[in-house]
């Protein structure tokens, strides 16, 4: 039997888990699903609470870091990354 | 001027400041859509060749064919572009002529061209290669000027739904990030899918965040963007006849007693985006109202106080 991940991304509105979800992704090893850009203009959750409520086990979170002088009112990547995973027994 | 031209106004130019975009739908003439597609040439029809390098021969061999011309970087746009082509003449539309100058003035030069094919499943079964979308990215590279270059996206046919129109995500335009390093963000709220009538033009700061989709129709789906960068300061470019003394005041913040007006410059630059995140979501105001400064030349402009509060720096007298 083996065991494959399913990972799913989740970018919040703040650094707190039960912000609202304003980005997502999501990665199926499983095959079962096949995920890419563009495909669903709705959440599967609507905050990071959900996806723990569903089954989601947090593996990562972005750290909070300072802001380099200079830099504080630069905008970029996406702040506030959530990485979940669920395993799934795949026969 | 190589035409008479219809130049964007105030609002317009602090909705393009506040999201990265302009969009002019069905604005194109189909005379002129219907002499793009036939100059720009058919793609090959479906010949059995497996292997992933197959759509990107349809496409040379679509551009070595192709009546549409190569244009060297830096090319004058008054000079790019024939009168009698359909790129010629759409360029030299009033609307389309104004908006251009607008927003990178009277002499802009351009920086590339090129046709974007969408092609249809039965390609990419014939080949036996996965029909994807594109990564969400940022075109070029990392670009953190002020100044900016514009991309218009022209759609010469119908684009309905299920053609996989570009997607874009308004007001990421300002965000500094490294061309496809987003690709990971694969849906955001706010995300817009084009579905559009033939002869629809997008005017787009280099900036805004985008990504093809996929084409589930029996037909190639053609989009043609052309690059153009600016030659002078984009200050002022547009009509500002509009812009009164209204348009420079502050006005009550957070505690106020009656509604803002929806078209006050400084609404249209503190719109927010449903992707915005909380606290960087103010550093997007920010960020627009600094933008809003360089196209109206004065560095004391604001909107809701949120730069003055940060400048704010009384000086000590010993």
């Amino acid at each position: 039997m083996a065991t494959k991940q399913q990972v799913l991304v989740l970018y919040l509105s703040s650094s707190a888990l039960d912000a609202n979800v304003i980005a997502w992704a999501r990665y199926d090893g499983t095959g079962k699903d096949d995920h890419m850009s563009g495909d669903s203009d709705e959440p599967l959750y609507r905050s990071g609470m959900e996806a723990l409520a569903d089954g989601w086990r947090l593996i990562q979170a972005s750290p909070l870091a300072a802001h380099a002088p200079g830099d504080e009112f630069r905008t970029g990547y996406l702040k506030y990354e959530f990485f979940f995973e669920k395993l799934i027994n795949d026969e | 001027m190589m035409s008479d031209c219809v130049k964007l106004n105030s609002r317009e130019m602090a909705e393009f400041a506040a999201e990265g975009l302009l969009r002019f739908d069905g604005i194109v003439p189909d005379v002129i859509n219907q002499q793009f597609l036939a100059e720009a040439g058919s793609v090959d029809t479906p010949n059995g060749e497996k292997g992933s390098n197959r759509t990107i021969k349809s496409l040379g061999n679509l551009m070595a064919h192709s009546s549409l011309p190569e244009v060297t970087p830096g090319t004058v746009l008054n000079t790019a572009y024939k009168e009698t082509t359909a790129l010629g003449e759409l360029v030299r539309l009033p609307v389309v002529r104004g908006a251009i100058e607008s927003l990178v003035g009277p002499e802009s030069m351009v920086d590339h061209h090129f046709l974007h094919l969408a092609l249809p499943s039965s390609y990419y079964k014939a080949a036996g290669i996965p029909q994807r979308t594109q990564h969400t990215h940022q075109d070029s590279t990392i670009d953190p000027r002020r100044a900016f270059d514009i991309q218009l996206f022209y759609f010469p046919h119908k684009v309905g739904l299920d053609m996989g129109g570009t997607r874009y995500v308004p007001g990421t335009h300002l965000r500094i990030v490294s061309e496809s390093a987003i690709a990971r963000y694969q849906n955001i709220r706010g995300q817009q899918h084009v579905v559009c009538p033939a002869g629809t033009l997008i005017l787009m700061h280099h900036g805004v965040w985008h990504g093809g989709g996929i084409n589930r129709t029996g037909e190639a789906r053609y989009m043609f963007k052309i690059r153009l960068n600016p030659s002078i300061p984009q200050v002022r470019l547009w009509d500002t006849s509009d812009l009164s003394a209204r348009d420079f005041e502050q006005r009550p913040i957070f505690f106020r007693k009656e509604a803002t007006n929806p078209n006050d410059i400084a609404s249209l630059l503190t719109r927010p985006q449903p992707w915005f995140e909380g606290d960087t979501g103010r550093l997007e105001y920010i960020n627009r109202i600094r933008f809003w400064r360089y196209l109206l030349g004065d560095e004391n402009f604001d909107a809701d106080y949120w730069v003055t509060r940060i400048e704010n720096e009384p000086s000590v007298t010993v």
